[in-house]
């Protein structure tokens, strides 16, 4: 069974009918793009010229703190807002000017948005029903998509008998209900407990792979973007500051706002010195891959938690530092722990270290301790 | 744009175009009217100048304001003291106490003052009370404007004093604060918006009721009285409309301070508040529990003595039971069409008017696009709260009986009384259709849109479904106050379509108080079976269409 059918949802099933508008997309050529969005709410400028594509299928996640402008952008993909300027093409059609209305896509909206005087069933069918079906196989439809979203007995129920989470997925299968080619999820999982939303986030996304969708969601929740995403989109005061795969983002931030948004970072001020050389107070560091920065420019050197080797008892590797544990923090797994290197000048660390081995080393304030700093993990940004 | 965007904007046009014609044109017609003379010349501002310059105007505007300020002094803190016994205390009888408290609004208000001149006037049972005073005058008018004004206030005062935060109360029991100082540093602040707004629209109305100060004012003049003689009696159209603004006045400076306090005081509840439940206090509660009593006594004895008058054969010389009032001078007579005339108006009224006002504000709600122009309407939808029946209806003479305007048809149909009972009552029509699609989830059109499906499907099959309970309360209203209106509707209707409320007046002019007394009889009852069907409907009808409010969460 495959859920991705036309628009007769009676009619035999084609994943290719996106192309069907347009003759020319090649299947290489991205499903989506965005060029120079722009938009402005009074004098406030919401959206600085976005430029972005998606390709066909991929889940695309926009994640940014508060106010950036996430939800403007999905909504003018969706044609519920326009844009001040700039070109939207869906599926090789320009969509710039088409009122929503005229669009392809389904939506879910953060409140779930619902219709509390119909029943489950009834909701699911929502765009079904005016689109000449057969009673009989519009049933057939919504027992089969109560059934892909896990609530097969759901469908007399009226919205308000449902938990938070069942809510979800019933306007996820209103929204999949007339297989749009484009489905757009702004922050779906924002309003339910910490459980539900990570078992919500896995099925989301085995639907979606399932359905193979081309799928844009919003969220400022880091650890959701990073665990669905085919490709995140870091956005920042109306600007995309970095897109790429979750590792891409994780490990190699284009600018020191995608550094600082997403997972925890330590940040070292350091003046290059030249051939790869760099200075950190009166440590100097080695960071062969980057030889091209000029002696006497300012930067910052920006190093993951995790990447901190910790040592005890002088098994450190050649080039660690002196230091001193500060403070120990438990977490859980790991324990954080704040470190005062002994070298002058420079700022203290923090580095996650499984908690084995806190207790094996015996950390705790005062603990005299080896860092090492991995060069290779090292990211270097002025 | 799609087809869609257009027909929804070409909806919110012609919904303005008709608030344009039926609101907007009338109430210019009265500036320009009032500077110029019988011919149309334009002439300034002398009629102006001839109005202050007579004596007996001014005194008119003198009368009017110590009756107004008297009687807002008097019933709001009676309104506050009563609502503040339903909500604060735990007596008994709270429920009945409310229902009574509200029957004024049944009734028109010539009815109060037909009761007052029984009760209190020539052959009055307790004239003696008046300690040789007469009721006709400012006693008259200030006992029956109470009466008629008390439930409009209580309603407000109440609104404010249930959305109270209880929490407010347990934090402040916490930290041990005495019982007046929570009254004075919690009650009192949260109601001040209520207070305020209840003092206006008592104001207001005081100001604005035609039909109580010409039932039992007696020689004391006040403005409403004399807009009404000036246009009927001297047939003066441009001084009726000069004493028209002057009596604007004062109402628009209520409606703006209203507008003002209504603006600061916004944020002031929290949507997560926890209702106050009051707790046993045996002394307090026994005052509260005389003081309503006492209210409820004088509310029966005015209502009472209305009823009582249509079913005696001459008050106060033969007390026997009789319809003679009925059957002779109402049925006979053939007065009992006015009340048909009625019924229909009211009818109209709630059916045209629901629809209109509801689809109005659906579309400034819920439609996109056009800010400005909907920035507009929001203020235009708010001025009929502040325009006197009678200035309404004297705007409406000069705009649709003007030999040139097209619609001058209309003129003297029942269709120009609905529009102006519909117009005179919008305001707060509309804020309770505003509220209800307020409290819908805004996305539910761009649902609609996501699924292709025009915005008129979601509009019948959801967004009208879910607000029917508001719908309805709307559709109440508009009968209620179609049935006892008498102020805009006095100027404009034919002697075919010719309202209950009007023939009153008329019978009492005439001396038949029996037969005026059964015609409020017959709308006060009209208006009770309205309401309970009114009930009825919400709790039965509403329980399968609404199954989902009631439906058990698992
Ligand atoms: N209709 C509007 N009128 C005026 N300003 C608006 C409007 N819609 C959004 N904005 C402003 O545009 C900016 C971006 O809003 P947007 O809703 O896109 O943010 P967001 O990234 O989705 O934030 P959040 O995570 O809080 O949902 C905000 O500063 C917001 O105040
Ligand atoms: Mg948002």
């Amino acid at each position: 069974m495959t859920l991705r059918a036309p628009r007769d949802p009676g009619a035999p099933v084609s994943l290719s009918k996106n192309g069907d508008r347009s003759p020319v997309a090649r299947d290489d050529a991205p499903y989506l793009e965005l060029a120079g969005i722009r938009k402005t709410f009074g004098r406030f400028e919401a959206l600085k010229g976005v430029s972005l594509d998606a390709a066909r299928g991929e889940l695309m996640v926009f994640l940014g703190p508060s106010g950036c402008g996430k939800t403007t952008l999905l909504r003018i993909v969706a044609g519920l807002e326009s844009q001040d300027e700039g070109r939207i093409v869906q599926g090789g059609r320009d969509v710039s000017t088409v009122p929503a209305i005229g669009r392809d896509y389904g939506i879910v909206f953060q409140s779930y948005a619902l219709f509390p005087n119909l029943t489950v069933a009834d909701n699911v069918a929502y765009g079904l029903v005016n689109r000449r079906t057969s009673r009989e196989t519009i049933r057939s439809r919504i027992a089969e998509l109560l059934k892909l979203v896990g609530l097969p007995d759901a469908g007399p129920k009226y919205p308000g008998q449902l938990s938070g989470g069942q809510q979800q997925r019933i306007a996820l299968a209103r929204a999949i209900a007339t297989s749009p080619g484009l489905l757009l999820l702004d922050e779906p999982l924002s309003a339910l407990d910490a459980l539900e939303r990570v078992r919500l986030r896995g099925e989301i996304r085995a639907l979606q792979q399932r359905l193979g969708v081309t799928t844009i969601m919003v969220t400022h929740d880091q650890e959701e973007a990073l665990s669905m995403a085919d490709r995140v989109v870091v956005m920042n005061a109306g600007r995309i500051e970095q897109v790429g795969t979750p590792r891409e983002v994780y490990e190699k931030p284009a600018t020191p706002f995608v550094a600082d948004f997403v997972g925890k970072i330590n940040v070292l001020p350091a003046v290059a010195e030249g051939s790869g050389r760099f200075r950190v107070g009166s440590v100097s560091l080695a960071l062969d891959h980057r030889q091209d920065i000029a002696a006497g420019t300012e930067v910052k050197l920006y190093l993951r938690p995790e990447e901190i080797g910790v040592h005890v008892n002088g098994h450190a590797a050649a080039g660690a530092l002196a230091a001193k544990v500060a403070k120990v923090e438990f977490l859980g797994a790991f324990c954080m722990v704040g470190i005062a290197l002994d070298a002058a000048g420079t700022p203290s660390l923090v580095a996650n270290v499984p908690r084995q081995q806190v207790d094996a080393g015996r950390l705790e304030p005062g603990t005299a301790v080896r860092v090492s700093l991995p060069a290779g993990a090292m990211r270097v940004l002025s | 744009m799609h087809w869609h965007d257009r027909l929804a904007q070409g909806l919110l046009f012609a919904c303005c175009a008709a608030l344009a014609l039926f609101l907007i044109g009338p109430l210019l017609m009265i500036f320009v009217k009032s500077v110029q003379d019988k011919d149309g010349v334009y002439v300034g501002l002398v009629h102006f100048r001839e109005y202050f310059a007579t004596p007996e105007l001014q005194q008119s505007i003198r009368n009017t304001l110590f009756v107004a300020t008297v009687v807002t002094m008097v019933t709001v803190p009676l309104a506050f003291t009563f609502a503040y016994a339903l909500t604060r205390s735990c007596m008994p009888g709270k429920g009945t106490f409310r229902v009574i408290a509200l029957t004024p609004i049944l009734a028109p208000s010539l009815m109060a003052a037909i009761s007052f001149i029984q009760w209190f006037g020539t052959q009055g049972l307790l004239k003696g009370l008046l300690a040789g005073a007469s009721v006709y005058g400012a006693i008259g008018i200030i006992l029956s404007s109470i009466y008629a004004t008390f439930p409009h206030a209580l309603m407000i005062v109440l609104t404010s004093l249930l959305l109270a935060d209880g929490r407010l109360y347990e934090a402040a029991e916490a930290l041990r604060t005495p019982m007046l100082r929570r009254f004075f540093t919690i009650t009192l602040p949260g109601a001040k918006y209520g207070l305020v707004s209840a003092t206006m629209v008592v104001f207001s109305y005081t100001v604005s009721d035609f039909g109580i100060p010409k039932v039992i004012g007696g020689n004391y003049n006040v403005l409403a009285v004399d807009i009404f003689k000036q246009v009927i009696g001297q047939q003066n159209f441009n001084k009726g409309a000069v004493v028209s603004l002057v009596l604007l006045a004062p109402v628009l400076l209520a409606f703006i301070v209203d507008w003002f306090m209504r603006r600061r005081l916004q944020a002031q509840f929290s949507s997560r508040a926890v209702p106050y439940v009051p707790r046993r206090s045996p002394g307090f509660d026994r005052a509260m529990l005389v003081f309503c009593s006492a209210v409820s006594v004088f509310m029966l004895a005015v209502l009472g003595m209305a009823v009582y008058t249509s079913f005696i054969k001459l008050w106060p010389y033969d007390l026997s039971f009789s319809l003679r009032h009925y059957v002779y001078g109402l049925i006979d007579a053939g007065v009992i069409v006015d009340y048909f005339n009625s019924l229909k108006m009211a009818f109209y009224t709630a059916l045209f008017g629901t629809l209109f006002i509801f689809a109005m504000a659906y579309l400034l709600e819920k439609t996109r696009g056009m800010a400005t122009l909907k920035a507009a309407v929001r203020l235009v939808v708010t001025i009929p709260m502040a325009v006197p029946g009678l200035v309404l209806g004297l705007g409406y003479i000069f705009f649709f009986n003007h030999p040139d305007n097209p619609l001058n048809g209309i003129y003297g149909t029942m269709a120009i009384l609905v529009l102006s009972t519909v117009v005179h009552y919008y305001t707060s029509s509309h804020m309770t259709a505003v509220t209800a699609l307020k409290a819908l989830d805004d996305e539910f059109e761009s649902v609609s849109a996501s699924l292709k499906v025009p915005f008129y499907r979601t509009f019948f099959r959801v967004t009208l479904p879910v607000s029917l309970p508001a719908v309805l309360d709307i559709g109440r209203y508009l009968f209620v106050n179609g049935m006892v209106t008498i102020s805009a509707v006095v100027f404009l209707y034919a002697p075919d379509t010719r309202p209950a409320s009007v023939a009153i007046l008329n019978m009492d002019e005439a001396g038949e108080i029996g037969a005026a007394a059964g015609m409020a009889t017959l709308i006060v009852a009209s208006s009770t079976a309205v309401c309970v069907l009114y009930a009825i409907v919400t709790r039965y009808l509403l329980r399968r269409t609404q199954a989902w409010r009631a439906a058990p969460r698992p």
